[in-house]
């Protein structure tokens, strides 16, 4: 039978490992939704000194699992003494840093290539009316282009969010006591995987659905323009 | 009916010897054309013939290979790309050329994520430097001006394709520009709303505004028109006033070309 006072008993260190995923969620998908801005921009550059880079990195990142990439980061780097004794050091041995870097790395990748699909998607037309109007082009970028491409984008950028809130269990492999890590410090010391993990799972569930009704939210206010109305459109 | 000064009307866009190429294929083969203050001006000619070129051509939407552009007596200054086609010299006085000759499209190309209102409001704002009020009320004052005030704040895709136009128009309108630009305005409109994006552009006409109207409406050409220019394969092979040009074809290939138009 499942032990509730167990589930009762430890729940304050769910509650605290939460806590952790959800910092660590945040700050990744704020540093890479800040790097991908550009990155996307550079992605659907005519310019193939801009956009083939972006390229490379994109597919380098989602061609190898995260895990590998913290592993690289946390454990791989150490190796290196010129690093070891350079001024990143203090950070490259911090494990909260090297997971949000990884987070934050894999998560641009994916990211750029979320925007930079919705940015290709703009109508031409749209373009070629901003530019008949006399605009220059970094307003054709901030006030045409990327609004539209970030709303266009929304429904797809949902699911990363999820996949992010995801991979956060994946921190657990470097000493974070974030969710899953707290199940796993739970069941070791009780013994009781079912409790442990069901638990997490419980809360993972949660915050996924927390997430996509979030999204939801969002793509009610900003693709309201998007969305079929009763009266059949005349356009052509 | 232009408003003829008494110091004369001035000459507000001038094209000289537009050529274009597409590939190995020249479109258009030195074009050349004025419009003075008021006139409507009518671009007709078979598809092919590069009458949308030429319009594309006068804002920089395709660059043209050779050729001059003056807008109110001030020249555009272009300078041959790496490709051999004409670009910008300098990109501010491109965009404030723009500015001054504003283009309503077949397509209308309204900005989807913008309502009607933040589409006529946009670039008053970031490029004529209006504040947001003194935008607001120009774009309001257009919206009525066209007929769309009712549906000031739909967004595009909820908007009938007419409606779409002339919120399009008064986008263009809300520029104040000193020559505005047809392309094909009702090319991509079911024939029953086609009278109602005619109907703004004649009363637009009627105020005295300087247009050059790339159409297939020859009602519009013959009714509104001061001017009509026949464009075919890259060069204008009649141009004149519409009662004489519409009337009295001369050349062989306008008269077969009214004969397959006629409705």
């Amino acid at each position: 039978m499942i032990d509730w006072a167990l589930i009762a008993e430890s729940w304050p260190l769910y509650l605290n490992g939460l806590k952790i995923s959800l910092i660590l969620m945040a700050i990744s998908v704020s540093a890479s939704f800040l790097l991908s801005v550009p990155l996307a921009i550079a992605r659907v550059s005519r310019n193939p000194w801009l956009s083939k880079p972006v390229f490379l990195y994109t597919y380098v990142i989602r061609g190898t699992p995260l895990l590998v990439q913290l592993y690289m980061i946390y454990f791989g780097l150490a190796q290196f003494e010129w690093l070891r004794e350079s001024m990143a050091w203090p950070l490259f041995r911090n494990a909260w840093f090297c997971a949000w870097l990884a987070f934050a790395l894999n998560s641009t990748a994916y990211t750029t290539e979320i925007l930079a699909g919705a940015l290709r998607q703009t109508p031409s037309g749209e373009l070629e009316a901003a530019r008949s109007l006399g605009m220059s082009t970094a307003t054709i970028y901030t006030r045409i282009l990327l609004p539209s491409a970030i709303r266009r984008a929304l429904p797809q950028y949902g699911n990363e969010l999820v996949m992010v809130m995801h991979a956060t269990s994946i921190a657990s492999a470097v000493t974070i006591v974030e969710l899953t890590r707290t199940a796993r410090d739970v069941y070791y010391n009780h013994l009781a995987p079912f409790e442990a993990f069901g638990l997490v799972a419980v809360f993972y569930f949660v915050i996924t659905f927390a997430l996509v009704g979030l999204v939801k939210l969002l793509e009610g206010r900003f693709l309201r323009h998007l969305r079929p109305m009763s009266i059949p459109s005349k356009a052509a | 009916m232009s408003k003829e000064m008494a110091a004369g009307p001035v000459e507000k866009l001038r094209a000289e010897e537009l050529r274009k190429s597409f590939g190995t294929v020249e479109v258009l083969k030195g074009v050349s054309l004025a419009a003075k203050s008021g006139d409507v001006i009518a671009m007709i000619g078979s598809s092919g013939s590069g009458k949308s070129t030429v319009l594309r051509c006068l804002n920089l939407l395709e660059k043209p290979n050779a050729g001059r552009i003056i807008v109110s007596g001030e020249e555009l200054r272009l300078v041959p790309d790496r490709r051999g086609e004409l670009d910008a010299e300098d990109p501010l006085q491109l965009q404030r050329m723009r500015a001054r000759l504003a283009m309503v499209f077949q397509q209308f190309n309204l900005w989807g994520h913008m309502t009607a209102l933040e589409n006529v409001i946009e670039a008053p704002i970031r490029v004529l430097g209006l504040s947001r009020a003194e935008a607001v009320a120009r774009a309001e004052h257009y919206l009525a001006r066209v007929g769309v005030s009712h549906r000031k704040d739909a967004y595009p895709s909820h908007m009938s394709g007419g409606e779409q136009q002339r919120v399009a128009i008064a986008r263009a309108l809300a520029m104040e520009p000193e020559v505005m630009l047809f392309d094909e305005p009702t090319s991509a409109l079911d024939p029953e709303l086609v009278g109602e994006v005619l109907r703004v552009m004649r009363s637009l006409a009627e105020e005295g505004r300087t247009m050059l109207v790339v159409t297939h409406e020859m009602g519009f050409a013959r009714e509104v028109a001061s001017r009509v220019i026949f464009l075919h394969r890259g060069v204008i092979e009649e141009e004149g006033p519409p009662a004489e040009i519409l009337s009295n074809p001369r050349s062989e290939r306008l008269q077969s070309f009214l004969a397959n138009s006629l409705k």
